[in-house]
């Protein structure tokens, strides 16, 4: 992994959060507090903001920052959950190195972990981690060392999209829409979709790479 | 969408400014990143620090002054502050006997001052405020949320932090009344986050949400409107049941009722809304010894309103009754 393309794909998961403020917005109407996509946006528009000061960094300590101005920039649910993704995956990477692709599966996964850690949440409670956690697992299984980046990327691609709709017929017992009880059933959790978009922008950046 | 604004991006700051200006005699104001502290440090007590979303106002930084809160780390609205902001405030507000946080029990709320705690390099401890008794089933949810009742919280721990009491007395005092509090809110209309320029949640004239929640997300139901007498039984009948679920027996305490106004609801109203609670409660046999009725804990634009009950003994009495010098609350001397 290098530094450049990790600014390329916080460029592309800025463009895709801006280009779905409609869609994000109405889905944090629905069953949220109506903030999601404004905090996105800030926390996309900050990472970008620091391209230049990521340049110059290694690929994990580049991760390691965009994990500390989110935390210091977003607030809310996604800033302390997002920080955590990426301040884990950065350490991971640290010490075991960027260099292959199972190796950048293991710090994804590592990062995943530290969300489900510190939300106290699991798959199947309408949140984020309904994206995450299967992709995680999927490629963890495809990251072999001759896996098709292309053909992985397609299937992360769907699995995000398969989690992200999955979380429509679920009751949340986590984040802001937990008091709803039956009436989120209907509507898709809007931290899963802006996961399953961010996932999307990112894998289609690698399959251009 | 109709708000007093120069620049979206400014509302938070210019407001913070206003606020910082008009009690330039008891606050301090601190920007990027955003606190408030008391304009001069208490010495050797614990300090007492609150902070959450913007857009609840006097809730936090109306509350920092003697007798209540020492610092608050205001977010953008309706969204938790950073722990960056928290461990600047603690810094400043540190005073030997270790750190205090109340916070209104909220996914983004906890996890940000969670971890601010694991960061802060002096001895802390948290009252997570979770009076809101409309959530039903707590098996699926985060627990109860904190809302008005935080203000009955941090009133009585300022209180009991200014005699110098240590940190455990202080966090026992703050789960104390916190267990003894229970809340449910009403809104008539939706609440206009500035940023998104839209009413969060649509409602029609005819009706009501029960059960709303301080940030205009959605409560236990939606129901028809009807007369005041009709809607305030229910609340009161909510946090009636909420205390016998969790084995108080209300008629056998003295009571703070708190009515508490969302924003755009006039005090006319809200003290139409206590008659008839102290009305229903006194005829449930609770002496309804204090009382505060005003807009403590909005939700920005809001119509509508909640109702708290506080069941007192006498020390969270002496704590409530204590002298407090603040924005949103100032009596005695």
């Amino acid at each position: 992994m290098k530094t450049e393309f990790i600014i390329a794909a916080a460029k592309a998961i800025q463009q895709t959060i801006l280009a779905n403020e409609n869609t994000l917005e109405s889905l944090d109407r629905a069953i949220g507090d109506g903030d999601h996509y404004i905090n996105m946006k800030r926390g996309a528009n900050t990472i970008v903001d620091i391209q230049a000061e990521l340049a110059s960094l290694a690929p994990n300590e580049a991760i390691n920052k965009i994990g500390l101005k989110l935390l210091s920039t977003i607030g809310g649910a996604s800033g302390p959950l997002l920080a955590s993704f990426f301040m884990a995956m950065a350490k991971v990477l640290r010490e075991n190195g960027d260099e292959s692709l199972l190796k950048i599966a293991a710090a994804f996964a590592a990062g995943v972990q530290a969300i489900i850690q510190r939300g106290k949440a699991d798959i199947g409670e309408k949140t984020m981690l309904d994206v995450l956690i299967p992709v995680s697992n999927q490629f963890k299984l495809l990251a072999t060392p001759n896996g098709d980046i292309k053909l992985i990327c397609a299937t992360l691609i769907n699995t995000a999209e398969q989690g992200m709709q999955s979380t429509k017929d679920l009751i949340a017992t986590k984040g802001r829409a937990a008091g709803l009880g039956d009436r989120a059933i209907g509507h898709i959790d809007p931290g899963a979709k802006s996961c399953q978009l961010m996932i999307e922008a990112v894998c289609k950046l690698a399959m251009e790479a | 969408m109709k708000k007093f604004i120069n620049h979206l991006d400014n509302v938070l700051v210019e407001s913070l400014s206003g606020f910082a200006a008009a009690h330039a005699d008891s606050v301090t104001l601190h920007l990027d990143p955003h606190f408030i502290t008391r304009k001069n440090k208490a010495v050797n007590k614990v300090a007492i620090i609150s902070g959450g979303g913007s857009g609840h106002e006097p809730l936090h930084s109306g509350y920092i002054g003697v007798g209540m809160l020492d610092a608050a780390c205001p977010g953008h609205v309706f969204t938790s502050p950073t722990p960056d902001q928290m461990l600047l405030a603690a810094e400043a507000a540190h005073a030997d006997k270790g750190i205090l946080f109340i916070v209104k029990n909220y996914a983004g709320d906890v996890m940000n001052f969670e971890m601010a705690a694991e960061m802060l390099p002096f001895e802390s401890a948290t009252v997570l405020t979770s009076d809101d008794c409309a959530v039903i089933n707590s098996t699926y949810t985060n627990g109860r949320r904190g809302v008005a009742g935080t203000v009955i919280v941090e009133k009585c721990v300022g209180s009991l932090a200014e005699t110098g009491a240590n940190l455990q007395a202080c966090k026992a005092l703050g789960d104390k009344v916190n267990s003894r509090t229970a809340s449910i809110g009403v809104a008539l209309t939706s609440c206009i986050v500035p940023a998104a320029g839209r009413p969060t949640f649509n409602i029609d004239d005819n009706e009501l949400e029960m059960g709303v929640g301080i940030h205009g997300e959605p409560g236990r139901r939606r129901e028809t409107m009807r007369e005041a007498d009709a809607i305030v039984r229910d609340c009161v009948d909510a946090i009636l049941t909420d205390f016998k679920t969790r084995n108080f027996e209300p008629n056998k305490h003295e009571a703070l009722l708190l009515i508490n106004g969302f924003g755009a609801t006039p005090l006319m109203e809200l003290y139409l809304i206590y008659n008839t609670a102290a009305k229903l409660c006194k005829q449930q046999g609770i002496q309804i010894s204090r009382s505060l009725v005003g807009n403590y804990t909005t939700a920005l634009d809001m119509a509508g309103a909640s109702v708290t009950l506080c069941l007192l003994d006498d020390e969270i009495k002496q704590h409530w009754d204590s002298p407090v010098h603040t924005a949103g609350l100032r009596w005695g001397s």
